[in-house]
């Protein structure tokens, strides 16, 4: 051991070499190894790519794809089957819209709010509750949607139904606020406070301040903080399943039981549909559809971010 | 000289303080922020509130000890229990280790070319893709074409890919909170890149990673979607005693009692959800005494 690792020696002895290979051979071995396990989430954003677009591409050389784009009835799982996915389209547009329209002025005014205006001891507070709603389970939501919310929504609402897309937009608008506040927050908390200084200097209310100065300046993050939200309540599955119905029905109605995109795939699912039945691949055409919207959506969020950032530096 | 004078006095009604109506404004506006934080807090206690009040009388030993079924009285949530721990097990021994994995490459190994780019970008992009679509994923490539049936070992490998990006994303910031001194110390000592990594930056960066890693696996539990996507059963009378065994957990429990039409199941639903609350505040609490250690260590 002593006479491998003399400093005296000017050659390192045979022993010493292979040491130094069988080292080095290892260190080597256990890069790719970390290597691969890295490379693993290309191999799967793959998978999805290849298990979504096969699929699709074997519904369609069953269907037309004129048909699927431009018809405005679906009933796949009818005896006369139409396959146009516009109720889907409309029923998960006017859900999530009417998630948004509760989704980004609340979280978009509760980060002003605790970014500008709050002391520390209120945002102590308050940040745990976000965050506790924030990790709520979706069927919990979805629970609350048709237990609580749609009997109390009825007795204000004439003509609303057990199943509407009212309620469950409403409880996935407050599923989503933790997550477009605290987004925006980080956008507001990197203007950089000269700024505010500056407003403050020139005689600004903080009122001023938060919606003249701040928000213009953050307000890259923030279209990017709504686009995400739009893109999680288009995705979001068990608050529509559970309390906006099961009834593809081509409606902006939203008093009236609906069927997203979302819905659809699990209703499918629940039923025993044997594999590569046209029924079957229904769900991967939708999916693609569904995965498409919500990649182009993200990666918009992202760029528009990058592209519209105001620097301060 | 007469048209200055008109600036004068234009200029003097354009800076009019009128400070009274800005305070109004900056008082409302306050008012509408918490008017929205109240709106939270309030759907929060109304939520919980709602959910003990509706399960009052249905927890009992039975409830713990019996399958489901079709009578209110005699279903259980023995089989969902049972179901989600079983899925969580093999879901974080995979998840957990090649999470790691990523995670220590990434930091301490890579270097900043465009593939590490595009797998950067690429972690970011699949933490955005629904849950949904990893059902689609884990239906096909899992359930189908490896032949795993719609099985427990199906239902973890689709969570493991759900979940890993939130694993590595965790675990690099902890990894990156170790501080490059120490990594230089043992450098100095003569210690190789995986010598050095192994006994020091995994070490140090333990708690930061085991964090993630709880807080993951709460986000797992509660996750339903793309488990009814695969085939999970909704109505399980038996334990799953085999990894290709088919199986329930217990937000797909929930999700059949809140669909059944009859309000006895509704309130089963509610002791199902305190259950599944329970477990996600013990993990988080959990995860929240870590962040607090590891923050007293530094």
């Amino acid at each position: 051991m002593a006479e491998d690792v003399s400093p005296f020696s000017h050659y390192p002895s045979r022993n010493d070499m292979s040491r130094r290979a069988s080292r080095r051979f290892k260190e080597e071995a256990i890069r790719i190894t970390l290597l691969v396990t890295a490379t693993l989430s290309i191999v799967t954003t793959l998978g999805i790519l290849v298990s979504l677009t096969g699929e699709t591409l074997l519904f369609f050389t069953e269907v037309s794809i004129v048909e699927f784009l431009t018809e405005t009835e679906w009933t796949p799982l009818f005896l006369v089957k139409k396959f146009g996915i516009w109720p889907l389209v409309t029923a998960t547009a006017l859900v999530a819209f009417i998630a948004l329209a509760v989704a980004i002025p609340a979280g978009l005014l509760i980060a002003i709010y605790l970014s500008e205006f709050a002391s520390p001891r209120v945002r102590d507070v308050i940040k745990p509750v976000l965050e506790v709603l924030a990790g709520v389970p979706t069927v919990v939501y979805g629970y609350f949607a048709l237990t609580l919310v749609t009997p109390i929504l009825q007795e204000f609402i004439p003509g609303l139904r057990i199943f509407n897309a009212l309620s469950a937009g409403l409880v996935m608008g407050i599923m989503i606020v933790p997550m477009v506040a605290s987004l925006s927050e980080d956008a507001i908390g990197a203007v950089p406070q000269a700024l505010r200084e500056g407003a403050y200097g020139l005689g600004a209310t903080r009122f001023e301040v938060a919606l003249q100065v701040v928000v213009p300046a953050a307000l890259s993050g923030i279209v990017a903080s709504a686009v995400l939200a739009l893109s999680r309540a288009v995705g979001e599955t068990m608050i529509v399943s559970i309390a906006a119905g099961q009834n593809p029905t081509f409606t902006l109605d939203p008093r009236v039981p609906i069927e997203t995109m979302t819905a659809y795939i699990v209703q499918v699912s629940l039923g025993d549909t044997p594999y590569a039945s046209l029924e079957y691949r229904t769900i991967f055409a939708v999916g693609t559809m569904l995965f498409f919207l919500t990649f182009a959506m993200n990666i918009f969020a992202h760029w528009f971010v990058r592209r519209f950032r105001e620097e301060y530096d | 000289m007469a048209e200055e004078t008109g600036t004068m006095e234009r200029g003097k009604s354009a800076f009019a303080p009128n400070m009274q109506w800005r305070r109004v404004k900056s008082h409302f506006f306050v008012a509408l922020g918490m008017l929205c934080v109240l709106l939270g807090i309030v759907t929060l206690v109304v939520l919980l509130v709602d959910v003990i009040l509706q399960s009052a009388g249905w927890f009992d030993w039975q409830f713990f000890t019996s399958f489901d079924s079709r009578f209110p009285e005699r279903a259980g949530i023995k089989a969902a229990l049972f179901g989600t721990l079983y899925m969580m097990a093999f879901t974080m021994l995979m998840a957990v280790p090649i999470g790691i994995m990523s995670a220590v490459y990434l930091e301490e190994y890579a270097s900043d070319n465009w593939f590490t780019q595009f797998i950067q970008i690429n972690i970011a992009n699949l933490a955005g893709v629904p849950s949904i679509v990893y059902g689609l994923l884990g239906l096909q490539v899992f359930v189908r074409w490896m032949e795993m049936g719609r099985s427990v070992l199906a239902g973890s490998c689709t969570m493991a890919l759900l979940i890993l990006p939130v694993i590595i994303v965790a675990s690099r910031e902890a990894i990156r909170a170790v501080p490059p001194s120490m990594r230089e110390a043992s450098f100095a000592l003569g210690a190789s890149k995986w010598e050095t990594v192994r006994s020091h930056v995994l070490p140090y960066a333990l708690p930061g990673m085991l964090t993630g890693a709880i807080l993951a696996a709460a986000r797992a539990i509660g996750e339903t979607a793309p488990l009814i996507t695969i085939g999970a059963l909704t109505f399980v009378p038996f334990l799953p005693e085999h990894p290709l065994d088919r199986f329930t957990v217990l937000p797909i429990q929930i999700f059949n009692w809140v669909s059944r039409a009859q309000s006895e199941f509704h309130e089963l639903a509610a002791a199902g959800i305190i259950v599944l609350l329970v477990v996600l505040i013990v993990l988080n609490s959990a995860a929240i005494y870590l962040r607090q250690r590891l923050r007293t260590r530094y």
